[in-house]
């Protein structure tokens, strides 16, 4: 469907996109992660075709973006970061003149126009001016200009960024509804919701691209090594007796936790946790030293993310202009 | 385009652009009419238009002043580069109906002659000459407005940078007598428009080669012809400066001389500017 190969992007000397190459296949979510400043405003501008790359290809559908804008933009709906509404207008005008820009006349455009008020459920605000509409509304709106002309991808940048907690769950829904009949592209600096939302993940820092796949297979892949922190009520010998007994364990720390407890932190080599935890359960309970603390870390994709986004090259990070100018939340929210 | 077209009106007609424009050119036509025609009696229609012709230089920029610049201010310039339509159909779009904002009051101001007539003797063909080369002069000044709108996103800025440039051009024809006469003036003023040439394409095209190559070569050969023969340089400043003026060929064709020079000259001004506007917005995706 979209392929994008060694696509490179400087402003003046900032490398905003460094030789990405991927390609996006018809008929999935797909999450695209990464911190601030990590190139992906600037690679879906590229996508569609609102800026040009230093260098590099992008297919949509086999038309290339560059040489052939209007066969390949046909297949891309784009809702850029901030939605580009006319403020005083009517979102059924503005409709309007979107749908007649993309080549829909007549009829078809009315029933198109009708159709993504529906899927964007904006029934009601279809004619009060775009100035008064609250910001929920106006990324409808943003989402509903997408969609017009029946493309095959959606490509949605930072859709939930600066709405409130309701406003966020609502486009999510409607981010996954979409994902039934369409192809959906979104960016996010927020892990949690590409979790769930996505069936595939492409993280990228740097303008690189570090991961690309499912996030089930991205935690299996990376998951790093697991462990049980326990409070028991025993001395620290008592406690380094009894650990003794247990087999699977890689890793041991043990600290004071006051009181006549001991604090552990325990690692293991085991690919399930929980049999360490198990076993720890048991040797306590026949040693007689009451656990009154038991608890399991597992590796999630947080630290993926973390992990990744930090290990790539430090070269500081400074944001790319325009691009990205618009985030300021926090990294891992 | 049509899409642009019919967009762009309506937006004009909801704003207030379309009716501020219209009735001010009205208005200020209407007075000189008053002036000439009812007053003095005097029966020639172009000297209206002739007199008239100042007021484009503080209206237009007011038209034009928001057209590219809102667009980049609000970020709606997004969805144009990411629509299917080009950027030449961007500017054509935008710049046809600016053209029939300019029209519309125009259709009111043909019938005057058409009314004067009636009470006496009206020459209609210099009147009817003097309106069309009156609207081609709109026509050059609403692109050079478009391309000025193109170059900011900040609307006061668009309109004031459109105010001076065009009173300026206006008044061009009289200030070229205080300006230097000699062929070495002429010469350093030449110089330093090619420099500038050299930056405008620099801006434009991001190509530092070609810029400067363009700025040398063309500085060469001026260098060249002056050693060759200075006296070609002789007065060639204020010259320059009297066939840049829009307004000044405006000033034949009213006193009678329907001048095919003019006519050619706003097209080309026209065609020059829209061609600069869709080089400025294809830029900004180059940026």
């Amino acid at each position: 469907m979209i392929e994008v190969a060694h696509l490179t992007k400087c402003y003046g000397d900032f490398l905003a996109v460094d030789d990405l190459s991927f390609s996006i296949e018809e008929g999935h979510v797909y999450g695209f992660l990464g911190p601030n400043g990590a190139g992906k405003s600037t690679t879906m501008n590229i996508m569609t075709g609102c800026l040009s790359a230093t260098a590099g290809h992008v297919a949509i559908d086999g038309h290339d973006i560059f040489e052939h804008p209007r066969e390949a933009k046909r297949w891309i709906g784009y809702l850029p970061e901030q939605p580009p509404l006319y403020l005083n207008e009517l979102p059924e005008e503005y409709l309007r003149f979107v749908g007649e820009a993309k080549g829909l006349r007549g009829q078809q455009l009315r029933e198109q126009i009708d159709s993504v008020i529906e899927q964007t459920g904006i029934q009601k605000v279809r004619r009060q001016c775009i100035n008064t509409l609250s910001k929920g509304y106006r990324q409808r709106v943003g989402i509903a200009q997408a969609l017009l002309g029946d493309p095959k991808v959606i490509i949605l940048d930072e859709p939930t960024v600066g709405l409130d907690p309701i406003q966020i769950i609502e486009i999510r829904d409607l981010i996954q509804a979409l994902g039934k009949t369409h192809t959906v592209i979104f960016s996010s600096h927020i892990l949690s919701e590409v979790q769930t939302i996505c069936e595939k993940i492409l993280i990228i820092a740097h303008g690189k691209l570090i991961a690309f796949d499912t996030p089930e297979n991205l935690e299996r892949q990376l998951l790093s090594p697991s462990e049980v922190t326990i409070l028991a009520e025993a001395t620290a010998d008592e406690c380094a007796a009894i650990l003794d007994s247990v087999r699977h364990i890689t890793g041991r720390q043990l600290e004071d936790g006051g009181q006549g407890r001991t604090r552990l932190r325990l690692s293991t080599d085991l690919s399930d946790v929980h049999d360490l935890a198990r076993s720890l359960f048991f040797s306590f309970a026949k040693a007689k030293k009451p656990l009154v603390e038991l608890s399991v870390k597992k590796a999630n994709l947080e630290d993926i993310f973390l992990e990744l986004t930090e290990q790539s090259p430090a070269a500081a990070p400074t944001e790319a202009p325009a691009a990205d100018s618009q985030e300021t939340e926090a990294v891992s929210q | 385009m049509i899409a642009v077209f019919k967009h762009e009106l309506r937006s004009h007609f909801h704003s207030l652009t379309a009716y501020v424009f219209g009735a001010f050119l009205l208005a200020f036509v209407g007075i000189w009419a008053m002036q000439y025609n009812l007053q003095s009696a005097v029966s020639n229609f172009e000297y209206v238009l002739g007199d008239s012709s100042l007021i484009f230089a503080v209206l237009v920029p007011i038209l034009t002043m928001r057209v590219i610049a809102e667009e980049r201010k609000q970020k709606t310039d997004q969805l144009l580069y990411a629509l299917p339509i080009s950027t030449v159909e961007v500017v054509l779009g935008k710049y046809l109906a600016l053209l029939v904002l300019l029209l519309i009051p125009l259709a009111v101001i043909s019938l005057y002659p058409l009314l004067f007539a009636q009470f006496g003797d009206v020459y209609l063909p210099t009147s009817y000459g003097s309106l069309l080369a009156f609207f081609l002069l709109g026509a050059a000044l609403i692109a050079v407005g478009v391309f000025i709108s193109c170059l900011t996103e900040n609307q006061g800025m668009a309109a004031g940078i459109g105010v001076a440039a065009m009173l300026l051009n206006y008044f061009s024809v009289s200030l070229s007598e205080y300006v230097s006469a000699t062929a070495l003036g002429s010469v350093i003023t030449i110089i330093v428009i090619f420099l500038l040439l050299g930056f405008l394409i620099r801006y434009l095209t991001h190509n530092g080669n070609v810029a400067y190559w363009v700025s040398f070569v063309l500085i060469a050969v001026t260098v060249a012809v002056y050693v060759m023969d200075s006296s070609l340089f002789e007065g060639l400043l204020p010259k320059v400066m009297e066939q840049l003026s829009l307004f000044s060929r405006f000033t034949v064709v009213v006193n009678g001389v329907f001048d095919l020079t003019a006519i050619v000259y706003y097209l080309t001004v026209l065609g020059f500017f829209l061609f600069l506007s869709v080089q400025s917005l294809e830029k900004r995706r180059y940026n």
